[in-house]
Parts: structure tokens; C-alpha cells; sequence
């Protein structure tokens, strides 16, 4: 049997899984082009002042001289041990499911001190992942089938269409929230979405809210929390908490996570079996690089499985023995949240009286990387395509690379996630000028209010 | 306990999660669990069970400590006088670290003798070869498609390619007729078995150099292969993860290298073949989970690139292997290093099977032995073959794999590892072994005549014992899994 090939032209590609060749990724959508923009042109102080700026980006960089004020005078941590060799080699070696116990350990001390330790976690429910966006496709296959359902809460945080659905050929189905009571999850609403995907003959099998929200940058209120909880439980499916910006929360008081819920109801285990929480170091601790992802889950069947599971998407035991040094310092990290919620609730005010001063008006935000601003007077149109356009004109125009509100699902037009604390003070300062002077040519031009 | 009527929702998981695929439940961890309540240790329990079933590469680790000790900047985040920690901190771009990625396929293409060089745009990273071949289904294959694998093979596989894709296994028979090479007929009858369960084959996966078997593949079977996948339009997935422990003759040869020679290297079928590596074997390092698909189809790297972002690896890891493997006077030696200890340890291995009366596939790679325990099945059946691995397991106190675990589909075959222990722990291990076989079994241990020569004399008297069992019992006995 010879082989002949490079003699012909070549022959049609074999072709690949309809997942391979999905747009399910979502990266060919419009929203991209903000980003391109800003590859093309980046903004810097020195070389580049005129360029974009960077605002879709909702990472942590406030705090990092902490970090590595803790890694000066911790060298250990990064390096295992002074000369002690027998250290690194058992870590080049731990592939175990189960994590390091003693990272395991630090990661749940390091939840219960940002929730003030009003609910307690036990190591032995911490299943780990690399990443946020591991940890909830992951929980995705777990808890649904293909072709099954989870209900979300619009707006709601882009990536979920790719980390939910791509590979798991799971449906969302929105829950929709309003600017009318600041996008708060009503019961109505949860009923509405619910009965739109049995409607359309799915299967319901969860709620995943994000609490803190992004991109609200609001915490969810202990009362929804509670409304949410019960809806779960008449409806026998699963609720997922992605908590990822819980350190965040300009005040430790102002976030009620689904544990507290949990431990306050003294709850059945009924109830307890259908919560699961995820978690990660990417945003509170700004280190989205070093893959840290974990899901803490009620259900023992969910805990053996995504254990298991986490087998495709483990966390290099390198970086799990260096935050396990940091996390465990209990000094260190109560003083890190603390500090952290102070500099982000600083960053949170300057962008929030920037934009008043243009006339802009933000919802109320406690919590995250970014603000959700109404630019909704500003639209041509109040539609889709209105908010695309004023987009395009920020992007091009202002040269400041913005979340569109429809691009987190959001049902009302001219909403904008903005962040702030992915840039130096000066950085943000420079944008919120660009943005007022524009704000200010375009009222003059279209005579608008 | 519950007063409600209503459901328990620990009913209602997905069928992934309450289904079997994850292959945990299966015999073939009771040794482990064995090992873990018992766990041999030199000075401590030294009565324990020695861990002969991991395949762990754990005889050169002083040669990176060294390095580590002489090059202390990139575990400190450290570069030039300056920290790169917030930049690597941040970094989780899914395209890589581009100086990893080049020090990554330079090391690879240094492994196969820089006979093949691979050009860093067309690897992707992921979170250990795990990882990479789950990806790789998704990318390859719809639910319910298969994939041909030769037996016997990994029993990780059974998780990694299936579980979460729904793609199926079925299997390419490979026996010890000729070594358990890859045959034409076999190939032509797993594609039939295939199409009888009604299945469509979308590629078929090799592991290169094998595990459990230890071998390389020979360019005839390589060529058989590139030939198949021609022949069917399919795809041809080598997992070259144990690339870099080929020690001895014939050598290694990629599938990477075959393409090249026969110029078929910008055809349609290049595009069709897939490499999957990754730093765990080679280098000893599988807590860094640091895997790789390879690709020539762009669409394939394109696809593969954005599942990444399920299991990328850390910027740290990225950054500390980027200056190993970019030190080449390293790499260059530890490479040679590796491989002549591992050489000398695969011998002390079969050398001490010998006097135990136990012969192995010969083998030139790996870390680890296909033994050939056929001879002391009371049956050739898998039962007996599992009731052998008990005893080895209870008795012997050693937790090695047995071959139906793999899906060998001759009973008798374990895989015992090498590379994971020190010299004495496996001297130990080789002896109790010895003392099993004397105390169980006449006149398989050489008494007083040349060692070979009783050895040689024997085994035939035994083979043809068998092969009497053989064709009087094999309508009878059903095989085992």
C-alpha cells in the first residue's frame, strides 16, 4: 500500500467534532473586537498614552505588594525549603486527587476568615481544580446531563455560555433581573425562568448564581440567598454559588454567603445536598495565572466525583505547596483581606465620584473589580444595537475598552461593566478624563440630557 | 433523617456521575488500598507492601535538585534582579508562556535525537497527558465514536478517552505470538469489531513507547499504522509521554520521524497525526502537570487551545521549567543520565525475575516490566490470574498490575515498575518474590544445572503443560476482566 498523497492536491480535511467546531467558545463574537483594539493598541503612561485602555479586564492588581512582601520574608515558599532537597522531590511527585492536606486546610480557614467566620469549611469537602472555570464546567457535568438545564441570573458573567455549555452540552436558561430593583433575583423571576425552560422541554437541574455578582459588583441579599434556597428545594435541583469575589466585599459585613444560609437554617440535609460552592484565588488574591480553583460541596456523592473528576484539571502541587506556606499564615491573610477590601472600597470611590462628575450614574456596587454603569440616557436607540454602537464609539473614539451589557446577557440596553482595579490610580484617572470630556462632546452633539 | 417524601437529590447527579466509566470501583485498586494501609517503608515498616504498580520515574531527581540549588532565581520568581511575580501572576494567556513552549518542543525534539524538530505554534499546554487526550476526544470525536487503542494499554485510559466525552474503547488484540507487536490483522479485525457494534472509528491511539508493555514501537509497525489511517481517513493519536526513557537499542523512533522520512509531512495525512507529551514520566515531575498536544492541523491546535482554559498549567511551573529545559547543557545531560540508569535499573529488575524463575517481554523502555507469570496460573484463565495477583498482593506483599487490568487478553502478564524505588526496596522485592515462587512452585526455580539452561528446559515443560490445559479447557473457562 503506497502512499501516494503528496502527489495530489489535498484532499478535503477529515473533519472534526461538532464540539471542535462550535462557536460554543463564544470568541467569535463581536465583544472581541474590544479586545483587539486594545492588542493592537495598549495603553501605556510612558510609550503609549494615547492608546486603549484596558477596562474588560476584571483582575486584582491593588494588592500585590503584599504578596510579595509575604514571599520576601517566606522563601521558603517558593522554594522548598533552604536547601532542602527531600521537599521539592515529594512535591515533583504529589499527583494526588485529594490536593495537599495542607493547602486543602489553608484554603478552608482562608474561606471562613473572609466570611468572618460566620460558617465553617470543612478541608475534607475542598475538591480541587485549576481554576473557577474548570470548577464549574466540572460541577456542570456532575450535576446535569446533556441537553438539561441551569438557570442564571442576567446580567451575568460572559465566559458561563463557554465554561457551562461548550463541552457539556448543557442549555442556560436566564433568569431575568431588572434595573428597576437594582437587578435583584426575585421569586418571580426564578418561577418565569423556570417554567420558560420546562416550556421548551428541558430539564432543569440547578440555579448558579455568582455572589458576589459579576458583573454587578453587588453582593446578592440574604433574603434572595434564602428565596433562591427554597425555590431550590421545592424544585428538588441544585444550587451553585460561585463566590469567587467573597474577598472582595469592600465590607466583610456586607456578604452573606450561601454557608452562613446553610448554618443559620440549622438546615435538613435535604437542603444541604443540593449546595455546592466554587471558589478561587484568581480574583481575591489577583493570582488568575497560578490556576487555584476549588469547589466545596455538601453532597458526598458530588465531593467523590468531582475529586475524581478533578484528575484532567489538577493544581501543580508546586503552586499548591507555595499558597498552602501563604494561606496557612493566618496573620498574613487576616491582614490581607482586610487591606484588600479597604484599596478596592478607595479605587470603588474614585471611579464612582469620576463618573458622577460626567453625569454618569452607577448601580450601587459593595463588592468586586468593576462598577455597572448606566449609559442607557446616552443611547441613540434603547436597543441592542443602540448599545453596540455607542460601544463601537468608546472603544474607537474614547479608546477605552468597556463590557457591553449585552454581552452578559443583559436584558436592558445601555449598561456597562466597568473595571478598576486591573491599572494604576494615575491609569484610571486619565480614563475617567477621557470618558467625562466624551460624555460631555457627545450631550452637546446629540443634545441629549 | 428525612421526613419528606419528596426525592433525594443525591438521586439526581448526571449520568457521568453516577455511572462506571471513572473506573475507580474496579479490582484493580484493592492494591492500592492494600498499599496504602500498609505501606513498606525500609526502616519503619519493613514488613510492608512494596509499591511496584506506579509508574513513577524517581532516579534522577538529584539531577534537577542540583540544578535547582545552582539556578535558585526562576523558583523565586526572580529574573535579572527583578521579581516577574506579578507578571506571572497574571499571566494565564491560554496560548503559554512562549519561552516554555520553546524550551518544550526543543526538549522533545531532543529527546528523538533532533531528528524531528517541532515548531512551538502548533503545541498546546494542558494540565498533564491526562488532560491532553481528554481534549483531544473532545476534539476528534462525537459521542459514541470510538477510538482503536492497542491491548494491552493503560488502564487510565478507560477513564481519560470515555468518561466525560461518551467516545468508546475498542481494542486492537495484540498477543505475545510476536511480542504483542501491532499487526495488520489486527488492525483490520479491531475496525471490523467496530463496525459490528455499529460504531464508527474516528482514529486510532497508540502509546509510544509502550505502557504496559515497555517496548518502542518498530518502524514496521509504524509504518503499518500511517498506512491504516491512509487506508480509513482516521486520525492517529501517539502518546509519546515516555519518549525520553527509551535506554537500549533498537531506539526510539517517532511517529514524527516516520512522516518525515517518507515525505509526508505537509499532506492531509500529516494533519491527521496527533503527539500527546507531558514532563510526568521523562522527568519525574507529575504533581506540575505539565502535558502537551501537538498538532499540524490548525484547527485542531485552534480547539484544543481554547479547552485549555479547563486545565491550564500554573505561570509559576510554566516559568521555573522554562530556564530547565532552556539550560541545555542540562538537558543534554540528563537526558543521557536518566536513560543509563534507568537501563541499569530495568536489569537489576530482570535479573532478579530470572533467579525467581520468571522471564520478561524483552523491553528497551519504560519504567517498568511485562512480566510473563503464566506459569504459575493454576489455570489460563483470568481468574486464576487475579487469584495469582491476591496472593502477590496478600502474600508477597507487592502491588503490581495485573494484565487483565490493562485488557491483556492473555491471562498471566503483570506490569511491575522499577523506576520508583530505591536499589534495596527493589532487591527486596525481587527476593520475596523468589522465596513465593520456591516455596509454591516445583521446579521452576533452577536448582544445581546452569541457571538459563534449567530455566530454558523448564519453561518449555511448563508451555507444553499449557498448551495440553489450553486446548482442553479454553472453550470453558470464560476470560476475566
Amino acid at each position: 500500500m503506497a502512499i501516494e498523497l503528496e502527489q495530489q492536491p489535498k484532499p478535503a480535511a477529515v473533519a472534526l467534532s461538532r464540539i471542535a467546531v462550535s462557536e460554543t467558545h463564544g470568541e467569535d463574537s463581536p465583544y472581541f473586537a474590544g479586545w483587539k483594539a486594545y492588542d493592537e493598541n495598549p495603553y501605556d503612561e510612558l510609550t503609549n498614552p494615547s492608546g486603549v485602555i484596558q477596562m474588560g479586564l476584571a483582575e486584582n492588581q491593588v494588592s500585590f505588594d503584599l504578596l510579595e512582601d509575604f514571599l520576601e520574608r517566606h522563601s521558603e515558599a517558593a522554594t522548598w525549603g533552604k536547601g532542602a532537597t527531600a521537599g521539592f522531590r515529594d512535591n515533583a511527585l504529589f499527583q494526588d486527587y485529594h490536593g495537599l492536606k495542607s493547602f486543602r486546610g489553608a484554603m478552608a480557614s482562608f474561606m471562613e476568615q473572609i466570611r468572618g467566620g460566620r460558617a465553617r469549611f470543612d478541608p475534607d469537602r475542598v475538591v480541587l481544580t485549576a481554576g473557577a472555570t474548570a470548577a464549574n464546567e466540572l460541577l456542570t457535568f456532575i450535576l446535569a446531563n446533556p441537553g438539561d438545564a441551569l438557570l442564571i441570573p442576567t446580567p451575568y458573567y460572559p465566559g458561563f455560555d463557554r465554561d457551562l455549555r461548550w463541552r457539556t452540552g448543557v442549555q442556560i436558561v436566564p433568569i431575568h433581573c431588572h434595573s428597576s430593583n437594582n437587578f435583584q433575583i426575585t421569586e418571580s423571576a426564578l418561577h418565569a425562568a423556570y417554567d420558560d425552560a420546562v416550556s421548551r422541554g428541558l430539564t432543569v437541574r440547578g440555579v448558579l448564581i455568582t455572589n458576589p455578582s459579576n458583573p454587578l459588583g453587588a453582593t446578592v441579599q440574604r433574603a434572595a440567598l434564602e428565596q433562591i434556597l427554597d425555590f431550590a428545594v421545592a424544585k428538588n435541583i441544585h444550587l451553585v454559588s460561585d463566590e469567587i469575589y467573597s474577598g472582595s466585599t469592600f465590607s466583610s459585613a456586607e456578604f452573606v454567603s450561601i454557608a452562613e444560609v446553610l448554618e443559620s437554617r440549622g438546615s435538613r440535609h435535604v437542603d444541604r445536598e443540593r449546595v455546592h460552592i466554587v471558589y478561587s484565588l484568581s480574583k481575591d488574591l489577583g493570582l488568575p495565572g497560578f490556576r487555584v480553583g476549588t469547589i466545596y460541596s455538601y453532597n458526598d456523592a458530588v465531593v467523590t466525583t468531582a475529586r475524581r473528576m478533578s484528575s484532567f484539571t489538577l493544581i501543580s502541587s508546586q503552586t499548591q505547596h507555595l499558597l498552602a506556606c501563604m494561606l496557612s499564615d493566618q496573620e498574613f491573610t487576616a491582614d490581607y483581606i482586610k487591606t484588600n477590601r479597604e484599596r478596592l472600597r478607595r479605587r470603588y470611590d474614585v471611579i464612582i465620584a469620576g463618573l458622577r462628575r460626567a453625569g454618569i450614574e452607577c448601580l450601587r456596587g459593595n463588592a468586586g473589580l468593576f462598577c455597572w454603569m448606566n449609559l442607557g440616557p446616552l443611547l441613540k436607540e434603547s436597543t441592542k444595537e443602540g448599545e453596540l454602537a455607542l460601544w463601537n464609539l468608546i472603544v474607537r473614539d474614547v479608546r477605552l475598552n468597556i463590557s457591553p451589557g449585552s454581552s452578559c446577557h443583559c436584558s436592558e440596553p445601555g449598561w456597562f461593566r466597568v473595571c478598576f482595579a486591573n491599572m494604576s490610580e494615575a491609569t484610571l484617572d486619565v480614563a475617567l478624563n477621557r470618558l467625562h470630556r466624551f460624555v460631555d462632546e457627545y450631550r452637546q452633539r446629540t443634545g441629549s440630557s | 433523617k428525612q421526613t419528606t417524601t419528596r426525592p433525594n437529590p443525591m438521586g439526581i447527579l448526571s449520568r457521568k456521575a453516577t455511572c462506571n466509566t471513572h473506573g475507580q470501583d474496579s479490582s484493580y485498586f484493592l492494591g492500592w488500598e492494600e498499599y496504602e494501609k500498609n505501606p513498606y517503608d525500609e526502616a519503619t515498616n519493613p514488613a510492608g507492601i512494596i509499591q511496584m504498580g506506579l509508574a513513577e520515574n524517581q532516579l534522577s531527581f538529584d539531577l534537577i535538585e542540583q540544578w535547582l540549588a545552582a539556578n535558585p532565581d526562576p523558583a523565586s520568581f526572580k529574573r535579572d534582579g527583578g521579581s516577574v511575580f506579578r507578571d506571572l501572576a497574571l499571566f494565564q494567556d491560554y496560548h503559554g508562556l512562549p519561552a516554555f513552549k520553546k524550551a518544550l518542543v526543543e526538549f522533545m525534539s531532543e529527546i528523538r535525537g533532533n531528528k524531528v524538530t517541532f515548531d512551538q505554534n502548533k503545541i498546546v499546554l494542558t494540565a498533564g497527558a491526562t488532560s491532553a487526550n481528554e481534549t483531544l476526544m473532545f476534539c476528534l470525536a462525537e459521542p459514541g465514536e470510538a477510538i482503536l487503542l492497542p491491548t494491552p494499554y493503560y488502564p487510565g485510559f478507560d477513564r481519560d478517552l470515555k468518561w466525560r466525552t461518551g467516545v468508546e474503547i475498542v481494542p486492537i488484540q495484540c498477543t505475545s505470538a510476536n511480542g504483542f507487536q501491532i499487526t495488520e490483522t489486527a488492525l483490520e479485525q479491531a475496525y471490523l469489531d467496530a463496525k459490528t457494534r455499529n460504531l464508527k472509528v474516528k482514529g486510532v491511539l497508540v502509546t509510544n513507547p509502550s505502557n504496559p508493555l515497555g517496548t518502542t514501537l518498530t518502524r514496521p509497525e509504524l509504518n503499518l499504522l500511517v498506512n491504516f489511517i491512509s487506508d480509513k481517513q482516521i486520525h492517529l493519536i501517539s502518546d509519546e509521554i515516555y519518549a525520553g526513557t527509551a535506554f537500549s537499542s533498537p531506539g526510539y523512533v517517532s511517529i514524527m520521524e516516520v512522516l518525515k522520512d517518507k515525505k509526508l509531512e505537509h499532506t492531509e495525512l500529516a494533519d491527521r497525526v496527533h503527539v500527546v507529551y507531558s514532563l510526568s514520566k521523562d522527568l519525574g515531575l507529575p504533581g506540575f502537570r505539565v502535558g502537551a498536544i501537538y498538532s499540524n492541523d490548525d484547527r485542531v491546535v485552534s480547539a484544543a487551545t481554547k479547552m485549555s482554559s479547563f486545565g491550564l498549567v500554573s505561570s509559576q511551573t510554566q516559568y521555573l521549567l522554562a530556564a530547565l529545559l532552556s539550560d541545555k547543557k542540562f538537558t543534554r545531560n540528563y537526558i543521557a543520565e536518566s536513560q543509563r540508569r534507568l537501563k541499569q535499573r530495568q536489569r537489576s529488575l530482570r535479573k532478579g525475575l530470572e533467579k525467581a524463575g520468571i522471564s520478561c517481554l524483552k523491553s528497551n523502555a519504560g519504567l517498568f516490566c511485562w512480566v510473563d507469570m503464566r506459569h504459575l496460573l493454576e489455570a489460563n484463565t483470568f481468574e486464576a490470574e487475579m487469584k495469582l495477583w491476591k496472593k502477590i498482593v496478600y502474600e508477597v506483599k507487592l502491588n503490581i498490575s495485573p494484565g487483565s487490568s490493562c485488557h491483556c487478553v492473555e491471562p498471566g502478564w503483570f506490569r511491575v515498575c522499577f523506576a520508583n524505588m530505591s536499589e534495596e526496596t527493589l532487591e527486596l522485592a525481587v527476593e520475596r518474590l523468589r522465596m513465593f515462587v520456591e516455596e509454591n512452585y516445583n521446579d521452576v526455580i533452577p536448582r544445581s544445572r546452569s541457571g538459563h539452561e534449567m530455566l530454558k528446559g523448564l519453561r518449555k515443560k511448563n508451555l507444553t503443560k499449557w498448551v495440553f490445559r489450553l486446548s482442553y479447557s479454553s472453550d470453558r473457562e470464560p476470560e476475566e476482566r
